[in-house]
């Protein structure tokens, strides 16, 4: 069993943990992820590490409260464990050698860009963060993205905080204005990430963006996770597990990851509404 | 008196009750039945079906207990050999291996020995709850990565002998390809859940969700004061045919969708984990785990038909789970291969939830051409001969290659150019001191009897090995 040593609410529907998991917080680095499951008949999900202390042998993840499972793990109280937490997966994310780095969250996924910002500060790099939220009350994690950042941009979709609009409109200006990055990192929904690629393509700008798709085992088993690149013209399939999560953002088929993301979606949908309708009722009673 | 020309039937839950549920499909022999199967037997002086075991189970000798009505005697003689009889007796392919030697069959049906080792196998297990005692500790210390049929077998070998054996799952349960790739109607897994508490009785840990290449290296484990490690990591990585349209939804490898109805128990309709269920599915390939997969879809509701690019004769499934597949309703398209996956697209509504998801294959004919290095004719496709088959779901079932995890974070391991691990064959030594492996890990995927007649091997060879060093 794995328990959870720390519970704080980011927002009303992201949720921070840290993990007592000591072999994982001593393997894990920026940009791998973890398989949990939340009770014994659970399904298994991936979330990507947000952070670990090795002395205290913790991981932290960072997780929206969007499905069944994330749901049911919201419900869980410090103090309290899990049945199954394994890792670290994936390959961590290459950052020797970067001087000047653009890195853009949105929402959760700042969860998972913060390590990532606060790696390549502590290795003496420049960073300009973008970090997007639909409104206000969704935003996360400011003070951590000001801690270590050279430049913070925050925006929201309708304006309740920072510049209103997208991620990609100051990326954009950045860039338009003769700005400079070794790589940008993009981590946060498909269709952001596909957007970052589009607005960065006509500089040549590197970008690596952090896949999350629909897994299982998460050691190349079941094939579930795999996507499409095309590298020299030539489609070839990845296994986000083992192969990533991160990826070259020029390369993949965001269209065929965002079809495939909706696999299960009216299963999700129901399992959602049931947990939901339990959750109330236990409320009630 | 004559002896019967064929083997006693099999007693077998009927076809069309069986779709429905995800009960075991062969029910075993009852007692009578067994002594009179066993009466077949000839007791031979050569017994040339021992040699046709991959771990030499004494199968004239087993058979003798049986027939003399000493069933737990015979299920006794199986366990001096076999670590996992109730699973053997169930999955593994005796029609080419004991039964294919067996004297009798030169004229006749050979004895029906697999059903008769689940004969005992299964006695056993109803009458004979007790768990086996835990020998006296040597001190010594061994990994075994995976807890899959070789490596249950070298831990329970290794443990018997009073090593202090820690076995490392990746998955959140053991048992490997027993409780993630075979069905809950082949394999229940109360057997396996069985076989594993035993070997938890004889001292064994069983540490789950520790991935042996990223969350502890091999050479950790030897840091830790392991001695030895025994891979048997198995054949996890799916291959793909390479074609177009095969990242669209509705796309699995057979590992993806009989996890999610093994493992996961996506079946049930209480499950966490969702499968696709209904409409019509085709699976490609011709292998057990084809067959496997065809009859799981079917279960989930679907109408299933199966494609496999060769004929009949070359079609590597087991017999009896070919005519089980088809006795349940699969229908096979034998000398036909998909070319590429088509997708619904709805042109006049982009946000149509059904675009990007499977709609159809291009299928083509192939004709046997001349025969391959193994012998085997080579399928050659038809020109023009291309069709449109309509279908909501498309499962490859191809084969799958060893998984490079050990491998990339094992200095000094070598491997073979398909990625199998290279292991002595008596041994299960490899290129590093101390390192032994065996089953699908070494020989791509294969049977879990071999499987097991590998754990076996190196749990020996570990113990010689350790015994020099005491």
């Amino acid at each position: 069993m794995y328990r959870i040593v720390q519970k704080t609410a980011l927002n009303a529907s992201v949720i921070q943990m840290d993990i007592q998991a000591p072999l994982v917080a001593r393997k894990a680095r920026p940009g791998q992820f973890v398989i949990l499951r939340v009770d014994g008949q659970g399904e298994r999900i991936p979330l990507t590490i947000a952070g670990c202390d090795e002395q205290a042998g913790t991981v932290r993840i960072i997780f929206q409260m969007v499905g069944a499972t994330t749901l049911l793990l919201g419900q869980k109280a410090a103090g309290e464990s899990i049945p199954d937490f394994v890792g670290p997966l994936g390959t961590a994310t290459e950052l020797v050698g970067l001087q000047r780095v653009c890195v853009v969250g949105g929402g959760v996924g700042c969860a998972i860009a913060l390590p990532i910002a606060q790696a390549l500060h502590a290795q003496g790099a420049n960073v300009t963060s973008i970090i997007g939220f639909r409104g206000a009350e969704q935003a996360i994690l400011q003070k951590d993205f000001a801690a270590c950042s050279d430049k913070l941009i925050l925006t929201t979709d309708d304006g309740s905080l920072g510049r209103r609009g997208n991620v990609t409109v100051p990326l954009g200006e950045m860039l338009a204005a003769g700005e400079t990055f070794d790589r940008i990192f993009a981590i946060g929904p498909l269709v952001m990430m596909k957007y970052v690629v589009e607005t960065a393509r006509p500089y040549g700008v590197p970008v690596t963006v952090s896949m999350n798709p629909i897994m299982i085992d998460g050691t190349g088993m079941c094939g579930g996770c795999r996507l499409t690149l095309v590298q020299d013209g030539q489609r070839v399939a990845r296994f986000a597990c083992v192969d990533g999560p991160d990826f070259d953002g020029y390369e993949v088929d965001f269209d065929e990851a965002m079809a495939r993301s909706r696999m299960y979606a009216p299963f999700e949908h129901a399992a959602r509404e049931h947990v939901c309708s339990l959750l109330a009722q236990a409320g009630e009673a | 008196m004559a002896i019967e020309a064929k083997k006693y039937p099999m007693p077998t839950q009927e076809a069309g009750a069986r779709v429905h549920n995800f009960d075991e499909v062969a029910l075993g022999y009852p007692v009578a039945l067994a002594k009179q199967e066993a009466a077949r037997c000839l007791n031979c002086k050569n017994r040339p079906c021992v040699q046709g075991c991959p771990v030499n189970i004494q199968i004239p000798d087993f058979i003798a207990h049986i027939k003399a009505g000493d069933y737990e005697g015979a299920y006794q003689v199986i366990a001096q050999d076999s670590a996992l009889p109730a699973v053997c007796g169930r999955v593994c392919p005796q029609e080419s291996q004991c039964e294919s030697k067996c004297t009798l069959g030169v004229k006749l049906e050979p004895v029906a020995i697999g059903r008769l080792e689940r004969f005992a196998a299964d006695w056993h297990l109803a009458h004979h709850p007790e768990q086996p005692e835990r020998p006296a500790a040597n001190g010594h210390r061994v990994a075994v990565v995976g807890s899959g049929p070789s490596g249950l077998t070298c831990a329970g070998e290794l443990a018997r002998r009073g090593y202090q054996v820690t076995v490392f799952e990746a998955l959140h349960a053991p048992g490997g390809v027993l409780s993630y790739g075979i069905p809950e109607f082949r394999l229940p897994k109360a057997i396996v859940a069985r076989e594993v508490e035993n070997l938890r009785a004889l001292g064994v840990k069983i540490e789950t969700n520790v991935v042996i290449g990223k969350t502890l290296t091999v050479d950790e484990l030897f840091d830790d004061g392991f001695e030895a490690v025994f891979i048997g990591s198995g054949a996890g990585l799916p291959r793909f045919m390479g074609i177009e349209g095969e990242g669209l939804r509705g796309v699995y490898c057979a590992n993806e969708f009989l996890t999610r109805a093994n493992l996961m128990k996506a079946y049930r309709p209480d499950a966490a984990t969702p499968i696709l269920r209904g409409g019509r599915v085709a699976v490609i390939g011709g292998g057990n785990v084809a067959m496997d997969a065809a009859r799981t879809a079917l279960r989930l509701g679907s109408k299933v038909d199966l494609f496999y690019r060769r004929s009949l004769e070359e079609l590597p499934a087991r017999r009896e789970e070919l005519d089980h597949a088809v006795e349940e309703g699969v229908t096979l398209h034998l000398l036909c291969n998909p070319v590429r996956i088509l997708s619904y697209e709805n042109p006049d509504d982009p946000r149509d939830p059904k675009n990007g998801s499977v709609r159809a294959m291009e299928v083509i004919r192939m004709e046997l051409g001349e025969p391959d290095e193994r012998g085997r004719r080579r399928p050659v496709e038809a020109p023009g001969s291309e069709f449109i088959w309509e279908t909501d779901c498309v499962i490859m079932a191809l084969g799958t290659s060893p998984n490079p995890l050990i491998k990339n974070t094992t200095e000094g391991l070598a491997v073979n150019r398909w990625g199998g691990i290279i292991a002595d064959e008596d041994t299960g030594e490899t290129s590093r001191p101390g390192v032994y492996a065996g089953g699908d890990a070494v020989t791509g995927a294969a049977t879990v009897i071999l499987a097991m007649g590998a754990g076996k091997k190196a749990a020996q060879a570990i113990d010689q090995a350790l015994q020099k060093t005491l």
